[in-house]
């Protein structure tokens, strides 16, 4: 069996995201009769016809207002193989929410109604995808009933959110004219728009390759805790990327401490002994437990790399964020900063840039806070030392959250290790 | 990387953030099949022992089995089992032949879960949910918060990005840890029958009937089914298009029933 492929579907509040999960969990056999049964109970109560957006907002403030709140996971299934679907809310105020649902997606795929066109938060969800490092996606001219299936109002909105797209250096895989509601190039090709030669979405998504593994990149093993649960001395944690061996000789970062591994440590139970060696090696994506030769102090927060592909350690760093607070974040702040399992305390030590996110117009050079849902350019400065990768070479160890008064208000990318300040 | 090992290892992931981030940890233990996968993998996270307690809230309604099924296993796995029931509900005769089902099991499960963490000031939470069962847990988040009168606030839950969990929150607020929220009904069993992990026995089919969830006895009934075997089990379920809570009548009793449940504090 393939892996499951995670998709999400993102969008303005109104352009149809719900209704096109709905009805493809229906065309794809995937719901009870119970769950229908209750949908339609529910519309029959208020008068109208059958939304399959209900089948999915489970919340009775959702499908009072015919807004999704928050994300919503399901299931189903194509000839081809699993998926899993995120359904993210649209509304500017649950942003946090979208991307929430997005940062765990092989896929997105964007939704533009044909009739509205390109809105504010179609460009916004560009620009968020781009910072989350979804790589792959489609997107979907909804609604294209409502415009009668014309071939030229889908070339103007293809033509205007390429450009909008390429100033993110983001290439869709594909434009797909659908009408959701009829199920129109949702599951098989429309005859609606013969001028349209592409597949329909789910063959279009069937037609994906699955993501790649992260077991090539360089050995990242964070460090999640320590157990001395009996004699032996046991580092746990998860391989985010690369692979280990017994016999390693790993460079734990930040600190710079070196030790050679002695065994890999998994637990099985005891009645199937026998059929268990030990483990020689193990690879990214696995959570796992290590003794080393010798002792050595290291903790929660170290990352082991192999000494030749090490990762880098800085106390500066240039950044992308999106910030997610009610407050703004202003330059000075004091933040916590998450990259694996390091928590490091650093300041917000320079805004160099803050973008709407948009219109990805620049609001300004030397903007001295970012506001709700804007984008910016940051150096942090961390009052340890933090090891990490630039996101394009490792993403496990280039990506990080930022945490301000206890909440999660930030999220972003590491660029590179930034120049003193003074240098800029 | 196979789908099992994959969810096995995501779990244990969480399962260890929440060991390091709670200091007092509890798992609740219903001796159903998916806290039992849980029980087996923090068994794994810990290499063979669950260091914290297993909680089993007793609404008393059980089915026998159920009861025996945790004397054996608490013993055999060596758990620090803990057992709590709203007893103040009992003497005041709240059960299923005067009272509704909700009221019951809010009352049993919700307000007896109330008074274990009063007393025994548990800061963490590990829940088996899974998102597939409901609605409103498919919109549940890996590390989820509950203030002091126990409600969720599903309109406002903090983002949850790249593995990174929000874990501190004033005291009085406890977080429920869901290690298997992206777990599937078939996972679970294909799951069981790959780690040989043992089930209460009510699962498998006789004479044409099974449960497919377990709860309390007065308000659970049986589905129709010849699977009394794993196998047959999993066989079942590739091809039912029976939700799987359908035999629960708390769920059922009325419109949006899990929703208000679950935003006092149900699990």
């Amino acid at each position: 069996m393939d892996e499951a492929l995670r998709i999400v579907f993102v969008g303005h509040v109104d352009h149809g995201k719900s209704t096109l999960v709905g009805r493809l969990l229906a065309e794809t056999d995937s719901l009870t009769p119970q769950k229908i049964r209750q949908v339609e109970e529910i519309c029959k109560e208020r008068g109208m016809k059958f939304e399959y957006a209900f089948l999915l907002d489970a919340l009775e403030e959702e499908q009072d207002q015919g807004i999704t709140i928050d994300v919503s996971q399901v299931y189903f299934k194509s000839s081809r193989r699993a998926y899993r679907i995120i359904d993210a809310p649209g509304h500017k105020e649950f942003l946090k929410n979208m991307i929430s649902g997005a940062s765990t997606a092989d896929v997105a795929i964007l939704l533009i109604d044909a009739e509205e066109g390109l809105r504010e938060q179609s460009k916004r969800h560009a620009t968020l995808l781009s910072l989350l490092g979804v790589k792959t996606i489609l997107i979907v001219i909804n609604k294209m009933d409502l415009v009668d299936y014309k071939k030229e109002v889908f070339d103007a909105i293809r033509a205007e959110y390429e450009k909008h797209l390429a100033s993110l250096k983001i290439t869709p895989r594909a434009f797909i004219p659908l009408a959701a509601y009829d199920g129109e190039n949702l599951v098989k090709k429309s005859q609606k728009m013969p001028w349209y030669d592409g597949p329909s979405l789910l063959e279009t998504l069937d037609g994906l390759e699955p993501p790649a593994s992260s077991e090539d990149k360089p050995l990242r093993f964070p460090l999640q805790d320590v157990y001395k649960f009996d004699k032996r001395r046991i580092l746990a944690g998860r391989i985010e990327s690369g692979r280990i061996h017994a016999g390693d000789e790993l460079l734990f970062l930040p600190s710079g401490k070196t030790g050679v591994v002695q065994s890999i440590e998994k637990w099985r139970p005891p009645q199937t002994s026998g059929a268990c060696p030990p483990l020689r090696e193990a690879a990214a994506g696995e959570s796992i437990g290590m003794v080393l030769e010798d002792q050595i102090f290291v903790e929660r927060g170290e990352v082991a790399c192999l000494p030749a592909t090490a990762a880098q350690v800085a106390r500066s760093l240039f950044v992308h964020i999106f910030w997610m607070g009610n407050l703004h974040l202003e330059k000075g702040a004091k933040c916590v900063l998450k990259l694996t399992t390091q928590e490091v305390e650093c300041v917000v030590e320079a805004i160099l840039k803050v973008v709407n996110s948009s219109t990805l117009d620049e609001i300004s050079k030397s903007s001295r806070s970012v506001a709700k849902n804007e984008v910016a350019e940051l150096i942090l400065l961390a009052k340890k030392p933090v090891a990490f990768d630039p996101f394009d070479a490792v993403t496990e160890t280039g990506r990080f959250v930022l945490v301000h008064d206890r909440q999660v208000r930030g999220g972003g990318i590491i660029l590179k290790k930034a120049e003193p300040f003074s240098a800029i | 990387m196979d789908p099992l090992d994959k969810l096995e290892n995501q779990s244990i992931f969480i399962l260890r953030e929440a060991y390091k981030k709670f200091d007092k940890l509890a798992v609740l233990w219903s001796m159903g099949k998916d806290s039992t996968v849980l029980l087996w993998l923090a068994r794994k996270a810990f290499f063979g022992r669950v260091p914290f307690p297993a909680v089993h809230i007793d609404t008393t309604f059980k089915f026998p089995e159920m009861y025996a099924y945790r004397e054996k296993y608490a013993k055999e796995w060596d758990l620090n089992l803990i057992v709590g029931t709203n007893e103040e509900a009992l003497a005041r005769g709240v059960n299923y032949e005067t009272t509704d089902p909700v009221t019951v099991c809010h009352q049993m499960k919700t307000v007896g879960l109330q008074q274990m963490i009063a007393r025994e000031k548990w800061n963490g939470l590990i829940v088996g949910i899974r998102r597939d069962e409901d609605g409103t847990r498919a919109k549940e988040k890996f590390f989820s918060p509950r203030n002091i009168d126990f409600e969720w606030d599903y309109k406002d839950q903090p983002p949850e990005l790249w593995n990174q969990f929000q874990s501190d929150y004033d005291k009085d607020t406890h977080v429920r840890i869901h290690p298997l929220l992206e777990w599937t009904e078939i996972d679970v069993w294909r799951y069981v029958e790959r780690e040989n992990i043992p089930m209460v026995s009510l699962y498998f089919a006789k004479n044409g009937k099974r449960y497919r969830t377990l709860g309390c006895r007065p308000i659970t009934k049986p589905v129709d089914s010849d699977a009394d075997t794993i196998e047959k089990i999993i066989e079942e379920l590739k091809n039912t298009k029976i939700s799987e809570r359908v035999g629960r009548e708390q769920d059922h009793s009325q419109r949006y029933a899990m929703q208000k449940l679950r935003a006092k504090g149900y699990m």
